[in-house]
């Protein structure tokens, strides 16, 4: 399953995938130990003449800690999953880096739109640029402001790792920094009205000076 | 007994306040309605296999595939798997298993089938009026749902939530019933601690229902108000919220998982403990494993909203929250297998659907830690990732525990065993296609396929071969998984007038339901019975029979109680 997962372009990718498979690995322990224990348990329980079946209340202190002791255990997995994804979580949605290449980006049924500063360097003025397409400059924190014009959508490049929803009267401030060049796909994984399947925009991550390139011609 | 006088045949089998008739109405309105779910479900599916690299193909348009994607989790949740596990199940045993006559308001117990009744026939009338359905999900989030203007869909809407909300008016008038009968209307001796598990958990799903719904009620008529009346509580552009109503219907939606899940967990412990003759494992353990896991699931209902523009710092202790839900959960499943272990089990129909559930139902619960670690729920939320999970939860629950349930009980219901060879059919074909239907769907979503989309293939990453292969697999599946309930349902119809002939308690099992003739008559039990014992006494190893009903006397003396209405906690 896990290696279905797309390449890791942002620099927080393998912090994700990193936690996905650790969950991945105790929770898929626990699911064959479990699954082993009651096929075991059925296969060893069968029916047969003349075997009568045990009593076994389970109701004294022993009774209880056969039950408790791997609960026990459930609960301490529970604990270090949480240490371990906790962090993540701050990285990405918490932690904002305080300089980069802002963005803003605004969700509409059914399109995306990216303004960049301009030549001022700042969002909200009259030099801003407008596209519908998401240039970005390799290995630069992107700090991006998300905002929907109409209803829900949210934000999704599956090889970023990031997914955030688009709230109508919300600026929702995020961040990514991609690694590597090329072309991907920005998706809606919200649901939106008629259009929402086709809701689909490109993302191109090149040098700041091809971004800047491509900027110049809009 | 008092005397139940006879009956034209519009108050025995319409108009009838017995709560085994009203249980048998639930059901089947559940069942036919997961007709209509089951053909939503193969529209999807079928849409899904047609489309071809390149965003060409496909049968439906996208405004009709979101429409059937609304109305298969809508009826699926609210229509099949409320009235056949809460209602019908519930109606049914509660009252038999507690030895009352019948429930505490057989009249409001009535009503609230008919009401519900009305719910269906407007939900079904909701998809054919001009614009169609509603389309927004079965979460109708607004903006989208709540102006036409964005969604397309007016009138849809509108009767969309009126059925919703007659339907939560049907299932507070039976939960009433339900809280009201299991407490007060138990049989003389019959102390909390006596009751089956069964009852405790459909006491838990009541109560968790009464308690959660309230917020939503307020949301839909806020919902309603705003899309008809021109108000504007969830618009943002006249000081509204969206997110707001997000909040209202995940606190009823959560705890509603589990208000689904009580009953069919309660349904496996009847059957793996009759069927296998042991008495249950630490059953104090799993009532308060029972009572624990209700006050959790009222704090965690944000993991819904992890990405939904919510303050990022209040992630991390709803994601606590989600997680620690582990462990209750966990304390009754272990108790559950724990039950197994030396018992004497035949696998009939109904063991093999409850084992096939508890093995289901594992993989969808350890697949959820994945969804309830907010880091994780980035790259998953809204994936097809989270479609396998909440699939292999809830299908088991509804549909494997659902139809252990039914062979177990229809001989009490109809007086005449379902077909066994049937029955394993149903069950083999249901165990594999299942798995084949949403196993390929854990890796879609690992690839990055979000949810709700009508043409996946618009998008480079959803047209690989592997993906295509995937959407194949679960597809055809999908097509067997279908085919396999036609068994079901002939068997389920065919047997009420050819199946063999049931005895009065075929299982040899120790609950009170079994005490009264199959079918029970108007009224249930000939005497009203007593209870000595707790619910699960099988194989003790004082006694030669391998079970001990509750309602059989203790050897020796002893006195029936004087007054009938007090317990007589020492008659055990």
């Amino acid at each position: 399953m896990l290696h279905y997962l797309p390449i890791q372009l942002s620099t927080y990718a393998p912090d994700i995938d990193g936690v996905i498979t650790y969950i991945y690995v105790v929770c898929g322990a626990w699911f064959v130990a479990a699954l082993g224990v009651l096929l075991g348990f059925v296969w060893h329980s069968r029916h047969r003449p003349g075997v009568r079946a045990k009593w076994l209340p389970g109701d004294d202190k022993r009774g209880t800690a056969i039950i408790l002791v791997p609960v026990g255990a459930v609960l301490f997995c529970d604990f270090l999953i949480e240490q371990r994804a906790t962090p993540v979580w701050e990285k990405v949605k918490i932690d904002i880096p305080g300089e980069g290449f802002d963005v803003k980006i605004t969700a509409r049924q059914f399109a995306w739109v990216f303004t960049y500063p301009g030549a001022d360097g700042a969002l909200g003025t009259a030099d801003d640029i407008t596209a519908n397409e998401l240039h970005v400059p390799r290995q630069t924190p992107i700090r991006f402001s998300l905002e929907a014009a109409d209803v829900l959508h949210a934000f999704y490049v599956p090889e970023l790792r990031l997914k955030q929803d688009a709230v109508p009267g919300r600026a929702i401030e995020g961040w990514f920094d991609a690694i590597g060049d090329g072309t991907f796909e920005i998706g809606c994984a919200e649901i939106c009205g008629k259009g929402h399947t086709n809701m689909r925009a490109v993302m191109v991550v090149a040098s700041r000076e091809e971004v800047d390139a491509w900027l110049a011609q809009q | 007994m008092s005397a139940h006088h006879e009956e034209s045949f519009w108050s025995k089998y319409v108009f009838s306040t017995d709560h085994k008739v009203i249980a048998k109405q639930y059901m089947i309105t559940g069942l036919f309605m997961a007709l209509a779910g089951g053909a939503a479900a193969g529209a999807i599916r079928a849409q899904l296999a047609a489309v071809e690299p390149g965003g060409t193909g496909g049968l439906l348009d996208p405004q009709f595939y979101n429409s059937v994607v609304t109305l298969h989790g809508t009826i699926m949740v609210f229509w099949v798997a409320m009235p056949v596990l809460v209602a019908g199940f519930g109606n049914l045993l509660i009252p038999l298993m507690v030895g009352a006559e019948d429930m505490a308001f057989p009249r409001l117990n009535m009503a609230s089938y008919w009401v519900f009744f009305a719910s269906t026939v407007v939900l079904l009338l909701s998809m054919l009026v001009p614009g169609g359905g509603a389309a927004g999900g079965w979460t109708s989030y607004p903006p989208l749902s709540a102006d036409p203007a964005y969604s397309g869909v007016n009138w849809g809407i509108t009767l969309w939530i009126l059925a919703v909300a007659l339907e939560f008016i049907a299932f507070l008038m039976g939960g009433v019933n339900f809280i009201t009968t299991a407490i007060n209307m138990r049989a003389p001796g019959m102390s909390m601690w006596d009751l089956p598990i069964f009852v405790w958990e459909e006491l838990a799903a009541s109560v968790v229902f009464m308690l959660s719904v309230g917020p939503l009620i307020a949301g839909a008529l806020m919902l309603l108000a705003d899309h008809q009346f021109g108000t504007h509580f969830f618009d943002p552009k006249m000081g509204g919220d969206p997110v707001l109503f997000q909040h209202l219907f995940w606190f009823f939606g959560h705890p509603e998982v589990y208000v689904i899940l009580f009953p069919a967990f309660g349904i496996a412990a009847e059957i793996i403990t009759s069927h296998s003759r042991k008495t249950l494992y630490g059953y104090r353990m799993v009532v308060w494993s029972i009572i624990a896991t209700s006050l959790l699931s009222f704090i965690v209902w944000a993991h819904h909203q992890f990405v939904a523009g919510i303050d990022p710092r209040l992630a991390t202790p709803f994601s606590i929250t989600t997680i620690l839900i582990s462990v209750p959960v966990a304390v009754s499943m272990f108790s559950f297998i724990a039950t197994l272990y030396g018992g004497s089990i035949r696998f009939t129909s109904a063991m093999l659907f409850a084992i096939g559930f508890f093995a289901c139902f594992l993989l969808g619960g350890v697949t959820g830690i994945i969804n309830g670690a907010a880091a994780a729920d980035i790259y998953i939320h809204d994936s097809y990732y989270v479609v396998a999970h909440f699939h292999y939860t809830l299908y088991p629950l509804v549909f494997m525990a659902g139809s252990a349930g039914i062979y177990h009980w229809y001989p009490k219901m109809f007086g005449r065993h379902l077909d066994e060879r049937l029955g394993k059919v149903h069950f083999w074909g249901t165990m594999v296609f299942f798995n084949l239907v949403f196993l390929p769907q854990f890796n879609l979503g690992m690839m990055g396929h979000h949810r709700r989309i009508a043409v996946p293939t618009e998008f480079d990453f959803l047209s690989t071969p592997t993906a295509l292969l995937m959407q194949d697999i679960s597809s055809w599946a999908m097509a067997g998984l279908l085919l396999v309930q036609v068994p079901f349902i002939y068997n389920f119809f065919a047997s009420m007038a050819r199946g063999e002939k049931a005895a009065a308690n075929p299982w040899r099992a120790t609950t009170l339901e079994w005490a009264c003739p199959s079918p029970p008559p108007h009224g249930n039990f000939a005497e009203p019975p007593v209870c000595f014992r707790g619910p699960y006494v099988y194989s003790p190893p004082d006694r030669q029979a391998d079970f001990v009903p509750q309602d059989q006397p203790p050897e020796g003396d002893y006195q029936l109680p004087q007054n009938p209405i007090v317990a007589p906690s020492a008659a055990k």
